[in-house]
């Protein structure tokens, strides 16, 4: 945060009437960019956001509420807790691990694997889902398996096709194809962060008699709480909002199927846009708690580094 | 040194590099594959005529062109967005930083009906443009917008830090050897941002390259006109059609893979241009 550079009256030149220094823009020009950028953003940003809320109480509270506790609403609600609450710690786990042995040791390989682990960010939603279709659906590796005449492992295929598995137009891949879309976010946040901060302490802390574990909780772990932090808001947030991929393997069952982005969906294809508002406000506001959340924990972040500094 | 690098004292090696790759292989890389074998049992022939029909050739004009122009609008407004946020102070500065975030939180979901209820003949903008004879939701303006909402946060993510270090004594030492101030900025600055500029217009073109949820409710989706390209695999999924769809995925597979490559030579450049200073 720069500030804007005041006038300077000790070590440059008088402050008469001066002509103006060509290191700042002139007051209209100011003024012009900063009415550019509120224009943008307010049109773009402030201006949809508003209107998400608006809409939602377009037909009174009464509706809203009515509409927010619908059991298709309900059912939506819990489905997107439910996924939620098993792909984050998982991809948690995962980006520590990641990050651990990344940061940590010096190995052959090491920008590819990052670059592979970036890897599902650049990939399509849509795209995301249907190689799970792939693999699981009736047509896919799967299905083809369980139908094969003549299958490699006989005992397998007669286990898999006793077991009744359902995996896609069913939660197991709603749940894979959120852990694909949010894999990247906790590892790609730690990562870097304990790059830059190397291995002296926790080389200290071992040879000062520390166990692995008491290293990497009391050493590591408050060093990295609040890239940790910030990675996990992100990766509930997408979590939680995914609509591509999760509309690829859901099949749309109201009320089994459907996560909250879904089920928006199904209202406002029922052109029911108060009720798609009123549910889409919930995810709004998981929006704005998620930047309040993200902006205070890279302020702590900040401040930490600062502090070592 | 104390310790030979073969022998380091931190111990879990072992188990988080093999963890890492298992889980690696086992949510991204395994169902990923299944894309290509799947693509191996269509002949050439079949491969090309999906891939070149002129249903798909026109989704990919559609979404190539509306991505490249939503990435260069955002690419001079996002400087802009860049350059107040760290040059000037005014009222409500922070809660607006903190804002430019948005189109990363908010689901695409909500983005979409939000964007295609404003824009219709009788939302808020939608009405105000009907007015002046522009149309926007279910047309291709429609996808432009939806795209630059979701590219907005990438160039100014990008340009902001570079902008945040950049030396006050530079712009100093330009200015004393006469240099005005537009000169300074296109002659000095402008070619320090290149490369963070650069980066986050290819961030913002591969994201809305793949970008689905925010796009289908404004665009309408009529056949030839404003169907994008993940549009066109759904409907193929939507008729079981797996090995079309599959044709079509592969395509914005290698072009986003194209992406990334461009994405990491340019960071590549970045920082040793970084460094040079």
């Amino acid at each position: 945060m720069t500030p804007v550079p005041a006038p300077d009256p000790v070590s440059r030149a008088p402050v008469t009437a001066a002509p103006r220094r060509a290191t700042v823009e002139p007051p209209w020009m100011r003024a012009l960019l900063i009415g550019i950028t509120l224009g943008f953003l307010g049109l773009f940003l402030i201006l949809p956001l508003l209107s998400v809320f608006i809409q939602a109480f377009g037909k009174g509270l009464e509706y809203y509420f009515q509409s927010i506790t619908d059991p298709a609403a309900w059912s939506a609600i819990k489905l997107t807790l439910l996924t939620a609450a098993i792909a984050v710690p998982m991809n948690c786990v995962f980006g520590v691990a990641a990050a651990w042995a990344i940061a940590k040791f010096s190995f052959p390989g090491k920008t590819v694997l990052i670059t592979l682990i970036d890897l599902p960010f650049s990939i399509s939603p849509v795209v995301s889902g249907l190689i799970f279709v792939l693999v699981f659906g009736a047509q896919g590796w799967l299905g083809r398996y369980q139908n094969a005449d003549h299958p490699w492992f006989p005992w397998l295929q007669s286990w898999l096709n006793t077991l009744d598995l359902h995996i896609i137009y069913a939660v197991p891949g709603i749940v894979l194809a959120t852990l694909f879309v949010t894999f990247p976010f906790v590892a790609r946040e730690l990562i870097p962060l304990m790059q830059a901060q190397g291995r002296t302490e926790e080389e200290a802390a071992r040879v000062l008699g520390a166990s692995g574990w008491q290293t990497f909780w009391l050493v590591t772990v408050p060093n990295i709480r609040w890239g940790l932090l910030y990675g996990v808001i992100l990766c509930n947030a997408r979590a939680m909002g995914e609509f591509g991929a999760v509309s690829v393997v859901s099949g749309h069952i109201r009320g089994q199927t459907n996560t909250i982005p879904l089920h928006i969906e199904s209202l406002y294809d029922e052109y029911n846009f108060t009720g798609a508002f009123a549910v889409a406000s919930l995810l709004a506001l998981l929006a704005l708690v998620t930047l309040v959340l993200k902006t205070w924990a890279e302020h702590k972040n900040a401040a930490l580094k600062t502090v070592e500094e | 040194m104390l310790f030979s690098r073969e022998r380091s004292v931190l111990p879990g090696f072992k188990l988080t590099l093999g963890f890492t790759l298992f889980y690696l292989g086992l949510i991204v890389l395994i169902p990923l594959s299944s894309i290509f074998t799947k693509t191996s049992t269509l002949s050439w022939a079949e491969f090309h005529q999906v891939t070149i029909s002129p249903v798909a050739m026109a989704s990919y004009r559609l979404t190539f062109g509306a991505s490249f122009c939503a990435a260069m609008v955002n690419a001079v407004f996002g400087m802009i967005v860049a350059w107040v946020l760290v040059r000037y102070q005014f009222f409500g500065k922070r809660l607006v930083d903190a804002l430019v975030d948005l189109p990363f939180a908010l689901p695409t979901a909500v983005a979409g009906i939000t964007l295609a209820r404003l824009y219709s003949d009788n939302g808020w903008i939608g009405h105000t443009l009907a007015g002046a004879g522009i149309k926007v939701a279910n047309t291709q303006l429609g996808i432009f917008v939806a795209l630059t909402f979701i590219g907005l946060p990438f160039i100014v993510r990008t340009v902001q830090p570079v902008l945040e270090d950049l030396d006050a004594e530079i712009e100093e030492a330009a200015a004393s050897l006469g240099a005005n101030r537009w000169q300074i900025f296109w002659r000095v600055i402008f070619p320090m941002l290149r490369p963070a500029l650069l980066t986050g217009i290819a961030l913002a073109f591969a994201r809305a390259l793949g970008e689905y949820g925010s796009v289908i409710f404004i665009a309408g989706n009529i056949p030839m006109k404003t169907v994008i390209t993940p549009v066109l695999i759904m409907g193929e999924l939507d008729s079981f059609s797996y090995a079309k769809a599959t044709a079509l995925a592969v395509v914005l597979l290698v072009v986003s893979f194209l992406l990334l490559l461009i994405i990491n030579l340019l960071q590549w450049w970045s920082s040793r241009h970084h460094a040079h200073i």
